[in-house]
């Protein structure tokens, strides 16, 4: 289009090239490495050069890697929908029934799990979740359970417990700005032209707020898949997720080309998941 | 004819704000009503109030006879044109068009006739599949008009809909909007700021300041009659001239004008059940006129000074220092070709018609 060749393009482009460098070096070189690594070989203490799909084969036919693969996309999936089904009505409620000059306020408390580093938030879910962490205790105290809990940590449960609290304010925050879009008149106007308030929920507030949820949903799904650090302090043996094994490839059994292999395929999932749901959510996002 | 709209002593407070002061009004069917008022004077609130999204903190709404305190909006039979007209921005001119018929028992093709239809009356002909942001501010506000009336509303409620819109397309939308109203035969209820277009297009006017109706009347007897000062001055141009009762005559009173001398007044130019008449007496500007050089001056007409002038083209305005009147008074002439137009600082006599005098019963 003829608008984009315009001095406020080329003003545009000036003002993201420092970024888009910085990304170009730190994100696309290692990138096209780790791709171009995934065909390489480990021999023992040297890297084959020559380029062979034998990771590729062996990812595909090892059930240890599609395991993994598996759980990874599942866990992630179900962080994503807790996170964002869980954020939609505080979303909500910050934008529909907090009165505009405390808006501010909520949106700053909602921040303040950022305050403490991430890890440490893991370790404190461990003494929340743990044998005899507070959960279990306050429940055992108050008579609810005869002997604790084991379903909540050393699995995938507090994995997505872990993960599901750390991106909450991530996935609050692009709903939220969805939802104050949102011209209140519209609203209005579908319950004068016969709409409950639920029913307008479904057909005018939902829909508008759709963009912010379709951005909620990336922004969780996308990093989970290659979190390492939740799965390997709360997931136990069984809560191990690809990362883990990338990170073992890598670190562990030196074998860098199928750590790379693995980082491409998860990406690729990522990728592929991604795209068929914005395919799907395409006409809110026009 | 039937009221179908009936508000009976109705009170609104925000808080300690009172919003709506004792409205009582009925509405015929059929009627083209308009709520005229400056901003913040409650009229927006009592179109709220009559679509449901208000609720009153006294009084009665009835609708079609039956009482509405405890039916919500999307349950009256009111549909309401938005001043933002509220064009859902996810749905196309049809979607939205035929948003509020997904209740109705219509078949598919019956919910798509009359969507055509609708588009069809408000002249949106093969609009249906355009996004609703496409649309241009006129086009929005047809399809804001579509929707509403695709519903067969027995009351329509229009909430400034026309002061978003330029000069010209407001002037053809005020005619449109007029048409469109006989046709379907249906209420509306029209809310605006613009006293020009309360004239124009509406059977009846309820004037409103601070939340309560100042007058309630029809376009000519507003204009002709206003029942206070304030009404006088917000609809159209008036002068205000001090004026005194000096004697009684037979059916009727003598009055000393400021400026224009004495003159008697009859009964029926009074106001209704006035025990005394204000000390200030209305005149409009078409009520006063130059008297040309050649032209016999006639005998009610004093000699005067253009103050300054406003010239429009059809008609011009002069303000006129009257001889012995300290307040300058505003007065109109068609500009015929043979007319003249005076400069400030020019003398003329000017004439002034005693039965268009207004006057108004003191408080």
């Amino acid at each position: 289009m003829a608008a984009y060749d315009t001095i406020e393009a080329r003003r545009g482009w000036l003002l993201v090239s420092p970024t888009a460098l910085f990304v170009l070096l730190l994100l696309a070189a290692p990138l096209a490495t780790v791709v171009s690594f995934s065909f390489f070989t480990q021999d023992f203490l040297t890297v084959d050069y020559t380029p062979t799909l034998n990771n590729y084969r062996e990812a595909f036919t090892d059930p240890i890697y599609r395991v993994l693969m598996l759980r990874s996309l599942w866990i992630s999936g179900l962080v994503t929908a807790v996170t964002v089904i869980l954020a939609f009505p505080i979303a909500y409620f910050v934008s529909f029934h907090v009165a505009p000059e405390r808006k501010a306020l909520w949106i700053f408390l909602i921040t303040i799990p950022f305050w403490t580093s991430y890890l440490l938030r893991v370790f404190l879910w461990k003494v929340i979740l743990g044998f005899n962490g507070v959960l279990n205790s306050s429940l055992l105290g108050i008579g609810l359970i005869d002997e604790p809990l084991t379903f909540i940590l050393y699995n995938s449960n507090a994995v997505v417990i872990t993960l599901a609290h750390a991106f909450a304010p991530f996935t609050i925050l692009p709903i939220y700005v969805a939802l104050e879009k949102i011209d209140r008149s519209l609203l209005e106007a579908s319950q004068d032209l016969g709409e409950s308030k639920v029913s307008t929920f479904f057909r005018v507030t939902l829909p508008l707020a759709m963009p912010g949820v379709v951005a909620a949903v990336l922004i969780v799904f996308i990093p989970t898949i290659g979190d390492y650090v939740t799965p390997r302090l709360v997931g136990g043996p069984n809560g191990l997720m690809i990362a883990n094994m990338i990170q073992t490839q890598f670190l562990k059994l030196n074998n860098a080309p199928m750590g790379a292999t693995l980082a491409v395929l998860a990406m690729c999932a990522v990728t592929i998941i991604s795209l068929i749901f914005l395919f799907f959510n395409r006409r809110y996002l026009r | 004819m039937s009221a179908i709209i009936s508000l009976s002593n109705i009170e609104k407070y925000y808080g300690e704000y009172h919003a709506l002061r004792d409205i009582n009004l009925e509405i015929a069917e059929g009627e083209f009503f308009s709520l005229l008022g400056p901003s913040g004077c409650g009229k927006t609130t009592l179109l709220r109030v009559i679509a449901g999204f208000e609720t009153v903190s006294s009084g009665a709404v009835m609708i079609g006879g039956a009482n509405m305190a405890h039916v919500p909006a999307n349950k009256r039979p009111t549909n309401m044109v938005f001043q933002s007209y509220a064009i859902f921005p996810h749905l196309d001119v049809a979607q939205n068009v035929g948003f509020g018929l997904r209740r109705s028992s219509m078949s598919a093709a019956e919910k798509e006739a009359a969507v055509t239809d609708a588009l069809k009356m408000v002249g949106l002909d093969g609009f249906g599949n355009r996004a609703a942001h496409a649309l241009s501010g006129g086009q929005r506000q047809r399809v804001a008009l579509a929707r509403a009336l695709v519903l067969q509303p027995k009351v329509l409620l229009l909430d400034e809909p026309l002061s978003a819109l330029d000069k010209k397309m407001r002037e053809q939308m005020q005619t449109e909007l007029r048409r469109l109203q006989r046709q379907v035969g249906i209420t509306f209820i029209l809310v605006t700021h613009d006293q020009e277009e309360a004239l124009i297009m509406s059977d009846r006017i309820a004037v409103m300041f601070e939340g309560q109706i100042a007058q309630l009347a029809s376009p000519q007897e507003l204009y002709r009659r206003p029942n206070t000062r304030r009404v006088g001055e917000f609809i159209g141009v008036m002068n205000f001239l001090e004026a005194r009762q000096v004697g009684e005559v037979p059916d009727g009173v003598e009055l000393e004008i400021e400026g224009l001398g004495r003159i008697d007044v009859t009964s029926a130019q009074m106001p209704e059940g006035a025990r005394a008449l204000a000390d200030v007496i209305g005149l409009r500007p078409e009520a006063l006129s130059l008297v040309y050089e050649g032209q016999p001056a006639p005998v009610h007409s004093v000699d005067a000074e253009v103050l300054d002038r406003a010239y429009y083209g059809d008609m011009t305005y002069y303000d006129m220092k009257l001889q012995g009147c300290s307040t300058p008074v505003t007065l109109s002439m068609k500009n015929l070709m043979s007319r003249q137009v005076l400069e400030p600082g020019q003398t003329a006599r000017v004439a002034w018609e005693p039965g268009s005098l207004v006057l108004f019963a003191s408080d």
